[in-house]
């Protein structure tokens, strides 16, 4: 199944996805496609005026640029995702799309999609951090097409 | 007395509060504001799924939530938060469609600034309690016996004649003094349907001249031009049953609505901006130096993707206009840009506000402007149904509303 990471570019989200049998959706390739693409030049990640208003189909006019310039890339993404895995409280290293508005509301358009969900806080210490592997296997292997 | 149900932030700090309720008072109406269980705002927001740092945004989602819960009641749903605002800006149109998928209630979603007056908001908190008080009438889908409508409206003035659901009459003219163009209309509509003033059995107005032409015409039905022109589109469009999208481009303002068997339940209006509205297309047509009626043809002819128009006022965007011109371009191409740049801001500014349900009807004097209706089809990806007589919405929707104050009807 097409499984969500949020925060959308965590690599050990992404990993324990793949490691149990899953595709995991992550910002990483729409990125890669992006950057990589000759025929587009805004760098540094080619996000084009355009591309910001493909963002209007997630907020409205008045939100600023950046928002719908983010929600442009991952909205499309919750958009095809049949399951989620939404890390709350995750510091930036662990992965982050750098602004708390497009966090929630990437966390609320997944939330009405009603798909399986499963929502987590992020380990204090190792106990939970293994804690929260369990969970996350659990819910993988839990999901069924 | 209707109750609206305000969901805000921000108003009392924005000085508009008063105008809030001042546009309220004036329609016969009162703002209400859910209570809610302080222990429960949490959870609500837990149970929206959008947790918002400010506190108020908390407080307006609690409140949605004990509307969709029943546990307060009111008419209508009004929402509303300070212009810019990302944070609130996600939350009100989240909520806006929270309330449409939970309960019956029309809603409106307004974004104000210190600037905002009760008169901007008194054509918005009418078509509330009209939706909310008139809703038989607005479910009448027939016209009978012999009536007239008459819509006075920023640009131009348009009376039609009505006889058992047929258009007998219909005239428009440019809007100068409001009586005198009324009249004239309403004479050439008379004259055309082959009857007299006196056997009119009922006559509807609408539009901004609508309560002073109610006064002098003695009409039975004097209604805000958001229902109105709903009912008039669909009927024309024979879209009655079901859902659609009604483009209403107006001279000086823009109207988006969205009804359910004919009847609005989520609109927006926009008025700030002459550069997203038809005003801007007839200057350009006058700096093309072509009448308003060749503007679409010829915007038809060219490509707007040669010109560049980037500006989102009027007058910076003659400005580019006249740049093009200068640069070598085709007036055609010119003319597809404006139109162009029109449609582009009716989609960017005010079909974020509503949830575009098909099929989708462009209506009012710019519908007649073919190369805006193409520009509308190119920006939507589906091309908006015109039905004919679509500059007539205003009357139409007021002859066929007032029938329903014909004695036995």
């Amino acid at each position: 199944m097409k499984v969500l990471i949020v925060p959308p570019n965590s690599l050990i989200l992404f990993d324990l996805v793949e490691r149990f049998g899953h595709e995991p959706l992550s910002v990483m390739a729409v990125l890669q496609e992006k950057i990589e693409s000759k025929e587009i030049e805004s760098p540094p990640i080619n996000v084009t005026v355009d591309d910001v208003k493909k963002g209007l189909k997630y907020a409205a006019i008045e939100v600023p640029s950046g928002i719908r310039g983010r929600l442009a890339i991952y909205g499309p993404l919750v958009d095809i995702a049949e399951a989620a895995i939404i890390m709350e409280d995750a510091p930036f290293m662990f992965g982050c799309v750098g602004c708390a508005r497009t966090n929630e509301m990437m966390k609320l358009l997944i939330r009405k999609r009603k798909i399986p969900l499963l929502e987590l806080d992020y380990p204090a210490n190792e106990d939970e951090a293994k804690a929260m592997v369990a969970q996350i296997k659990t819910f993988l292997e839990g999901l069924v097409k | 007395m209707i109750k609206i149900a305000q969901l805000s932030c921000g108003t009392e700090y924005s000085a508009v509060q008063s105008e809030i309720e001042a546009a309220a008072t004036a329609v016969g109406a009162k703002m209400v504001y859910p209570d809610v269980d302080m222990e429960k705002i949490n959870s609500a927001v837990d149970r929206f799924g959008f947790n918002p740092v400010s506190p108020q945004l908390k407080l307006m989602i609690a409140r949605a939530m004990a509307l969709a819960d029943k546990s307060y009641e009111a008419d209508a749903v009004f929402i509303s938060s300070c212009f810019r605002c990302a944070e609130a800006a996600l939350v009100r149109t989240e909520l806006r469609k929270f309330i449409q998928n939970n309960t019956r209630m029309p809603v409106v979603t307004y974004s104000f600034t210190e600037r905002t007056k009760s008169g901007q908001l008194l054509t918005r908190m009418e078509a509330l309690v009209t939706i909310v008080e008139r809703k038989e009438l607005l479910a009448r889908e027939r016209q009978v016996g012999l009536t007239a409508g008459l819509d006075s409206g920023s640009s131009t003035t348009k009376a039609v004649i009505m006889r058992d659901n047929v258009i007998i009459g219909k005239s428009w003219t440019p809007t100068a003094d409001i009586f005198s163009s009324a009249e004239t209309v309403l004479q050439e509509a008379l004259a055309q349907a082959g009857v007299t003033m006196g056997q009119l059995e009922a006559i509807g107005t609408t539009g901004y001249g609508r309560f002073t032409l109610g006064k002098k015409f003695k009409a039975k039905l004097v209604q805000e031009e958001l229902t109105t022109n709903s009912k008039g589109a669909v009927w024309l469009a024979d879209r009655q049953k079901g859902e659609a999208t009604i483009i209403d481009i107006g001279g000086m303002d823009n109207k988006a609505i969205t009804v359910r068997d004919g009847i609005p339940d989520n609109f927006t209006m926009g008025g700030i901006c002459a550069g997203a509205s038809g005003r801007f297309l007839e200057l350009t047509a006058k700096r093309l130096k072509v009448e308003i009626t060749e503007l679409g043809a010829m915007a038809d002819r060219g490509d707007h993707t040669k010109v560049p128009m980037n500006s989102y006022c009027s007058i910076f965007g003659i400005q580019d206009l006249v740049t093009s011109l200068a640069a070598g371009h085709t007036v055609e191409d010119v003319a597809a840009a404006a139109c162009h740049s029109v449609a582009e801001q009716i989609y960017e500014q005010q079909l974020q506000e509503i949830e575009v349900r098909k099929p989708i009807i462009q209506v009012g004097g710019t519908s007649l402007i073919s190369g805006l209706v193409t520009a509308m089809e190119h920006t939507l990806g589906e091309r908006p149904i015109v039905p004919p007589h679509s500059q007539y919405i205003g009357a139409v929707g007021g002859a066929l509303l007032s029938s329903g104050f014909i004695e036995g009807h």
